[in-house]
């Protein structure tokens, strides 16, 4: 991130430390993932130690350290999921994409994850894309719906 | 002189007095009751990571357990340190603790003394208790701040950012303080080594005796924080003192 953007962030909270999960919020918003060199610039503009921003952002799961695709791909392997097949899909996806569990595809367009139930079983097995749940999935199914070729009718959630 | 304020209360029947704002762990252990715990230590601030120090305390009628080591000591209050509910929590967690690390000595020995030997618990093999000892000293103590914990879940561990200690002076406070004993310090020729955190630092040799005595990025830095003369640290303290 440019300094110039960072500086911006900033001004909106008045340089103020108590703001720093807001400012680490809107750093994730811009970037998609919080770079390890804007956390430093970070650190050393609001004079706090860097392990104090490193903890937090590794402790939310909103942010993440590594970049992240244009489009998120959760795999339910929670206990439902996991009897009715989750396994399958994510080893399908994990081939297709050539990436695994928390791994960004080379282009930056898809973001691999796994999560645990999301208390939606009846749907199970459930994937889902960019906060859009899709139950009763199939690896095939899968597939087709990362290539935006199917409309799947179980949808909404 | 400003009065202390006392207040005065009951451990397992015994009445006892401390300062207020004291927590009730350290007190007790002074009047020689025996808890046990592995996250607290009186330089830093109470964390209440192990929960081993677990009590009983009656306060109006009302029994709770909780940690004695962040709990404020109050007036009238009874404590106690020894009942069937507190040995089966305490056991409860010595088991997973002997899952977490079964190879450290001071776990084996307190979970023992519990008569723990055996855990149902998945072993993990790691010294490591989670104790949080470390990163308090390291921030609150040497004021270096170059760790803490990082993750969370089963993720969870002590590191520094970006696992890169570039804010780690190697003073060894860590090493001290860590119960289990699972961060290293190695000594070899000119260089220390806090093997843990992967930091290696150049120590200073003494002008006078020629010793390697601390390393010198720890040196400049507390010269810095405490605007010493540049060659405060020329010779060691064992040569400044015989002068
Ligand atoms: S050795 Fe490094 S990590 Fe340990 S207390 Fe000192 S500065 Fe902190
Ligand atoms: S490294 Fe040692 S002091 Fe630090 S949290 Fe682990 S057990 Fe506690
Ligand atoms: S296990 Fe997948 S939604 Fe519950
Ligand atoms: S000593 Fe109180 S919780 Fe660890």
């Amino acid at each position: 991130m440019e300094n110039t953007q960072l500086e911006k962030i900033l001004k909106n909270y008045q340089y103020q430390d108590f703001n720093l999960l807001a400012i680490l919020q809107d750093i994730q918003a811009i970037e998609n993932y919080l770079p390890r060199g804007t956390l430093e610039e970070l650190a050393k503009r609001l004079d706090l130690p860097l392990a104090r921003i490193y903890k937090l952002a590794t402790f939310y799961r909103a942010f993440s350290l590594t970049p992240r695709g244009r489009h998120l791909v959760t795999v339910c392997t929670g206990t439902a999921c996991h009897v009715r097949g989750a396994a399958l899909i994510l080893d399908t996806l994990e081939r297709e994409l050539e990436i695994k569990p928390g791994e960004t595809t080379p282009d930056r367009e898809y973001t691999l994850e796994t999560v645990n139930c999301l208390g939606s079983c009846a749907l199970a097995p459930l994937l889902i894309i960019d906060s859009k749940y899709h139950g009763k999935m199939l690896g095939t199914k899968a597939l087709s719906l990362l290539k935006g070729e199917e409309k799947d009718v179980s949808e909404g959630s | 002189m400003s009065e202390k304020e006392l207040v005065r209360f009951k451990i397992d029947g015994l009445e006892v007095e401390a300062e207020r704002g004291s927590m009730l762990l350290p007190v007790a252990l002074d009047y020689g009751f025996e808890i046990p715990h592995l996250c607290h230590h009186e330089a830093v601030s109470p964390y209440g990571a192990c929960r081993l120090c677990l009590v009983e305390v009656t306060k109006n009628g009302r029994t709770r357990m909780t940690t004695s080591c962040t709990y404020p000591v109050e007036d009238v209050i009874e404590v106690s340190t020894d009942t069937d509910q507190i040995r089966r929590a305490r056991r409860l967690l010595l088991e997973l603790l002997l899952a977490r690390s079964s190879r450290a000595e001071l776990i084996q020995r307190v979970a023992k003394e519990a008569g723990v030997t055996e855990t149902r618990f998945k072993a993990v093999d790691d010294d490591c208790i989670l104790c949080g000892l470390c990163e308090r000293v390291c921030r609150e103590v040497v004021e270096a701040n170059a760790i803490s914990f990082v993750n969370r879940g089963d993720r969870k561990e002590v590191a520094p950012p970006f696992w890169d200690p570039m804010a780690c002076i190697a003073c060894g406070a860590c090493v001290y303080i860590c119960p289990t004993d699972c961060i290293k310090m190695e000594e070899k020729g000119d260089e220390r080594t806090i093997v843990r955190w992967k930091r290696t630092l150049k120590m200073q040799k003494c002008k006078s005796c020629g010793k390697p005595f601390a390393p010198l990025f720890q040196l400049n830095w507390i010269i810095d924080k405490a605007s010493l003369p540049k060659d405060f640290y020329d010779v060691c303290p064992v040569c400044k003192q015989m002068g």
